[in-house]
């Protein structure tokens, strides 16, 4: 209805191939083109920069097997639990420290200065508490995730409007309703960027842990293609974490826009 | 309020912080003592910190942090230089912005330190492949931060320029830049703790180089209290390193 009497702009058809479309696929084709002249040049040893057919078929053959699928498997549930773990931890740790302004000044300096320390050093004290198996990598993934989120969470407790905490304390809500009815709702989007922050150190700490010590999940597929030096496997392996982690990350983007979409 | 009540307010949430630790170091060394805690995976408090000048006297930890802090500083150089380059260029060139600005920001949420096997074979065994990967690591939050600083740019001042008819790097060079810069230096702060956490930790799983090796080392040696007190002293470093930039950032954005 508002658009009655508003001149309104006829859509216009747009251009298929967009100048910023011919420069992108201009680059891409680039570099193929200069990869696969480095690779037969024979500039460098043998198969470190593989032809790109070779790399293509690793490809193909990466994801038509089912050990991958084991292996992404394991790896996924290592995360999974991990985040799960580290991310009730440090939602917790969060909502307490936002909340009291004592606690806050007394513990978030720890949580803010070791936020943004190497947790991989952690790894040799996790294999002792947890053991070499998936135990030690759940444990990196949840230490690395805790201190993104309890950080996002905290910060989040404290920008919220005070007229929703006044609401909430009028209809005498106890402090379980408080926090599923009244802050976790307000501070969405804090928690869904911490969220966001923690699975990408999570990722980040599980699969180097896997390379560090296992004998299953991606990221043993990687040092074992570098151990037994297949190159073409190694560059295939690599190409499907990076989708797989920028499309996680894309997704929890999204999927934290597409809530503010339905609430207007 | 009184002063002392002043001096109260301000020091006792840090006072409870660091009582609350050394309570918690204390509960955990009685623990070890009367058996709740192995004390073959959990070394005593007290013998870590006694570990401490062992640690630092015989694993000539200062060689090697002077190793690791020449890494840093090496990929931070290249951080820098090929970071605000990038950017400008993005910034300079619109087609080339729109293009691959997203690139730029898909490649920081990619998990790029798990290339770093393909940088041994591309690099060898070497301080290279960490300054390498490092750099890589580090290089999205410069360009990302570089672009965003150079479009945030005032109106009124690109026009000041204009009226005075600067060429085009002056304008660079007496406008924009200057305005960018404190934006820009949150990007190469981030980029710069990136490379920080990803030298230790590229060194950690080579077993090559400063203190992410010692730490790789002790712990292959068993050696649990130098383990501990090896974490505690990276930790310690990284905070320091922190805390250092973060002032440099205010100190920055305060005379901007």
């Amino acid at each position: 209805m508002a658009e009655i009497g508003r001149l309104v702009r006829a859509p216009q058809a747009r251009p298929w191939l967009t100048s910023v479309t011919l420069l992108r696929t201009v680059i891409v084709l680039a570099a193929l083109v200069g990869w696969q002249i480095l690779a037969v040049s024979g500039l460098l040893y043998r198969d470190v920069v593989p032809p790109l057919p070779k790399v293509a078929a690793a490809l193909v053959k990466l994801l038509s097997s089912v050990d991958f699928y084991w292996n992404l498997w394991f790896t996924i549930d290592e995360i999974a639990i991990g985040l799960v773990l580290g991310g009730l931890a440090g939602l917790v740790t969060g909502l307490v420290i936002g909340s009291n302004k004592f606690i806050a000044k007394a513990f978030e300096p720890y949580l803010y200065y070791i936020g943004p320390t190497p947790k991989i050093i952690f790894f040799p004290v996790m294999i002792m508490w947890f053991g070499a198996g998936a135990g030690s990598k759940i444990a990196m993934g949840a230490v690395s995730c805790f201190f993104p989120i309890a950080l996002n969470v905290a910060a989040g407790m404290r920008q919220i409007d005070q007229v929703l905490i006044k609401v909430g304390e009028s209809f005498r809500a106890n402090p379980w309703q408080m926090a599923t009815k009244i802050y976790l709702p307000a501070m969405r989007r804090p928690v869904i960027n911490g969220l966001r922050l923690g699975l990408g150190v999570a990722l980040i700490g599980t699969l180097l842990a896997e390379t560090k010590i296992s004998n299953r999940g991606l990221g043993f597929v990687v040092i074992d293609a570098y151990n037994t030096f297949n190159m073409p496997r190694l560059y295939a392996i690599l190409i499907v974490l990076f989708v797989l982690a920028i499309g996680a990350n894309a997704l929890i983007t999204r999927l934290g826009g597409l809530d503010e979409i339905k609430q207007k | 309020m009184s002063a002392a009540a002043v001096t109260a307010r301000r020091w006792a949430p840090p006072l409870v912080g660091f009582g609350s630790l050394l309570l918690f170091l204390t509960a955990v060394e009685i623990l070890i003592r009367v058996g709740a805690i192995n004390r073959y995976i959990v070394p005593l408090p007290s013998e870590v910190a006694a570990s401490f000048t062992r640690v630092i006297l015989e694993e000539d930890i200062l060689h090697r942090f002077l190793i690791t802090a020449w890494e840093c500083l090496a990929a931070s150089l290249l951080l820098t230089v090929f970071g605000i380059g990038i950017g400008v260029a993005f910034h300079q060139v619109r087609l080339l912005r729109l293009a691959c600005e997203t690139w730029v920001a898909a490649m920081a949420s990619a998990p790029l330190v798990l290339a770093y096997p393909l940088f041994l074979v591309l690099f060898g065994r070497s301080a290279l492949t960490i300054i390498m990967m490092s750099f890589l690591v580090g290089l999205p939050p410069v360009i990302l931060k570089t672009i965003e600083g150079l479009s945030a740019t005032r109106r009124v001042l690109i026009n000041v320029g204009r009226s005075f008819k600067l060429t085009s790097a002056q304008q660079f060079w007496k406008i924009l830049l200057p305005s960018a810069l404190p934006t820009i230096f949150v990007g190469i702060r981030l980029g710069l703790m990136f490379a920080l956490i990803n030298v230790v930790a590229v060194e950690f799983l080579i077993n090559f180089g400063g203190l992410g090796q010692l730490i790789n080392d002790l712990a292959e040696r068993y050696d649990l209290p130098g383990v501990y007190a090896a974490i505690c002293f990276v930790m310690l470093i990284s905070v320091v390193f922190f805390v250092i930039t973060e002032r440099a950032e205010r100190w920055l954005k305060s005379a901007g």
